[in-house]
């Protein structure tokens, strides 16, 4: 298909060409390029426009290399807005301008990259306006590695990058679906062997199947679509999880699942994805994005659901447990009931027993209280009989006469007593009297008194007109000061 | 109950046994639990012995429209 569009291209400008007459020799190959110069020398007499030399140059290279096979080293690689595809072709010691027109360009499968060895098949082109050959490319197929490994992990490193497999973003798949969507061909190896797992493991498990081709143009966005659409019907037909997947065959069979638009349809889906592609070896790009990626369509249906068998053994296992651990149960509060009752029946002995005791500590307490009691009584009969003989009324004859014979007695004691207390009085009266002042007034001395009746011993304090009253032996005068004559200091002793 | 899933009523059986093993519910928690797990019980049951579902496959009408119809295996065998 491609090489019809450059065919037509080709042959017009050779048919052209071939129909000048000195071009066309040199058409037959280098050994016919010295004939080429044949204008050349005419030419000399007549000089040339620039155009018409590059025109000559042109018809030379395009007639000479129609088509050429090179190989060589990818630079300067760049795809602007326009979509055309520009880099260099170089070895050691060349480089030739390249270019790969959008048509092209858009069949390459993988980005283009500085340095990758590549052989083009392409056509030499010349651009007059800017006296420039280049060459533009027809095919382009790397050398080494095969183009779709490269496309591969071109892509796988981009996706990677923007996290698209993040172990993170890997959701669990649920314990048992309630049902499991299943996106691949409906006539292929993958269904037949998830259907046949399926029904062995967990029959009656339903499953809704979206059908997708799963190889060739348009592959990758049936699957797509279908991972898409099951997932909005997921909610309604209940898609706990979706398989995606296909058997075995070469990596251009298996390439729908290195695409661009199954990653992005995987990474989108909410249900969690299984992928199943070709054998265990064959790793794709839906492989590194789905959430679990399984080794073989069979592997899927595994992976997918828990033996039925097994869930049944385990939900009966736990039933009867259930009624046993119940039943158990129920046992042990009987028994612990008729143990309680048994020994609730000793309680009762005991307050009996209790209440015997305490009638009997009841008994005991109004013994000791009665004996005390006596005690006291005793005790009250004793004092009371002393009290009893202390009553004077109750003094007996012997009593009153030994009162009378002391009463009898004391008379003469207590006139002698005082007689000798009259005696040691008169004494003491004696001496006090020779010590009275009353006595020196006998002998003619006179006692100064103020008018507040204090006895004066100094002048200090006396004024002339002052009241004074005398004291002598047998009365007192009346008196004022007339005047008071200090003793002169200076004759004091 | 539809939203709980097979793996979430068995867990909720398995509960219910143990909490029954362990002895320290009262009655009426011990009752209660076993009601419990007979319902999850069921759950689970009905869940695995659901009536046999059909695979089915989407066809696209005429209309652009989907339409679920049985998937047949035999004729590839």
């Amino acid at each position: 298909m491609r090489d019809i569009p450059f065919t037509v291209e080709v042959e017009e400008p050779s048919a052209q060409v071939a129909q000048r007459p000195a071009p066309s020799g040199a058409a037959e190959g280098p050994a016919g390029a010295p004939a080429a110069k044949a204008p050349g020398p005419a030419a000399l007499a007549k000089p040339l426009t620039v155009a018409e030399l590059t025109r000559h140059i042109r018809q030379l290279l395009e007639e000479q290399f129609q088509t050429v096979t090179v190989e060589g080293e990818v630079s300067n690689a760049r795809r602007p807005g326009s979509g055309h595809l520009y880099f260099q072709l170089k070895d050691e010691s060349a480089q030739i301008r390249c270019v790969m027109f959008r048509n092209a360009a858009q069949s390459l499968r993988f980005e283009l990259e500085d340095g990758m060895q590549v052989r083009v098949r392409a056509r030499l082109t010349v651009y007059e306006a800017r006296g420039e050959y280049q060459l533009q490319v027809l095919t382009l197929d790397p050398q080494g590695t095969g183009a779709l490994q490269i496309a591969f992990e071109q892509l796988k490193r981009r996706l990677e990058a923007e996290g698209l497999f993040a172990r993170e973003r890997k959701r669990a798949l649920p314990y048992l679906p309630r049902r499991i969507g299943i996106v691949t061909s409906p006539t292929g190896a993958a269904v037949r062997d998830i259907l046949h797992v399926l029904q062995r493991r967990f029959p009656g498990m339903p499953v809704l199947i979206h059908p997708a081709r799963v190889q060739g143009e348009g592959a990758a966005e049936e699957v797509a679509e279908g991972i898409a659409v099951l997932n909005r019907l997921a909610a309604a037909q209940k898609i706990d999880v979706i398989i995606v997947g296909r058997g075995g065959g070469s990596i251009e069979d298996l390439w729908a699942f290195n695409e661009e638009v199954v990653a992005r349809a995987i990474h989108a889906s909410r249900v969690p994805i299984v992928s199943a592609v070709g054998h265990e070896v064959d790793f794709t790009i839906a492989d590194f994005v789905a959430d679990v990626r399984a080794p073989t369509p069979s592997a899927a249906a595994e992976i997918v659901v828990p033996p039925k068998a097994e869930l049944l053994n385990t939900v009966i296992a736990f039933r009867g447990q259930l009624g046993r651990r119940f039943a158990e149960g129920l046992k042990r509060r009987v028994e612990r009931r008729e143990g309680l009752r048994a020994r609730l029946g000793a309680p009762e002995s005991a307050i009996r027993q209790t209440r015997l005791r305490a009638a009997d500590l009841r008994e005991r307490l109004d013994a000791a209280g009665a004996l005390r009691l006596a005690r006291g009584h005793e005790r009250l009969a004793q004092a009371r009989g002393k009290l009893h003989a202390l009553r004077p009324d109750r003094l007996t004859p012997m009593h009153r006469t030994a009162a009378r014979s002391l009463h009898r007695r004391l008379g003469p004691a207590l006139r002698r007593h005082v007689a000798r207390l009259r005696e040691r009085l008169d004494a003491q009266a004696g001496l006090l009297d020779s010590l009275s002042p009353l006595t020196v007034l006998k002998r003619g001395y006179g006692v100064v008194l103020d008018a507040a009746g204090r006895a004066l011993t100094t002048i200090r304090g006396v004024a002339p007109g002052d009241a004074l009253r005398v004291r002598l032996q047998d009365g007192t005068l009346d008196a004022e000061v007339n005047q008071v004559h200090p003793k002169p200091p200076d004759r004091s002793p | 109950m539809a939203a709980v899933t097979f793996e979430e009523a068995l867990k909720r059986l398995e509960e219910a046994v143990r909490k029954l093993e362990d002895g320290s519910l009262g009655l009426e928690e011990s009752l209660k639990a076993f009601e419990e797990g007979i319902h999850w019980s069921r759950q689970c049951h009905s869940r695995l012995s659901d009536a046999e579902r059909r695979v089915e496959v989407l066809l696209k009408t005429e209309k652009d429209e989907l339409q679920q119809v049985a998937f047949d295996l035999e004729e590839e065998e």
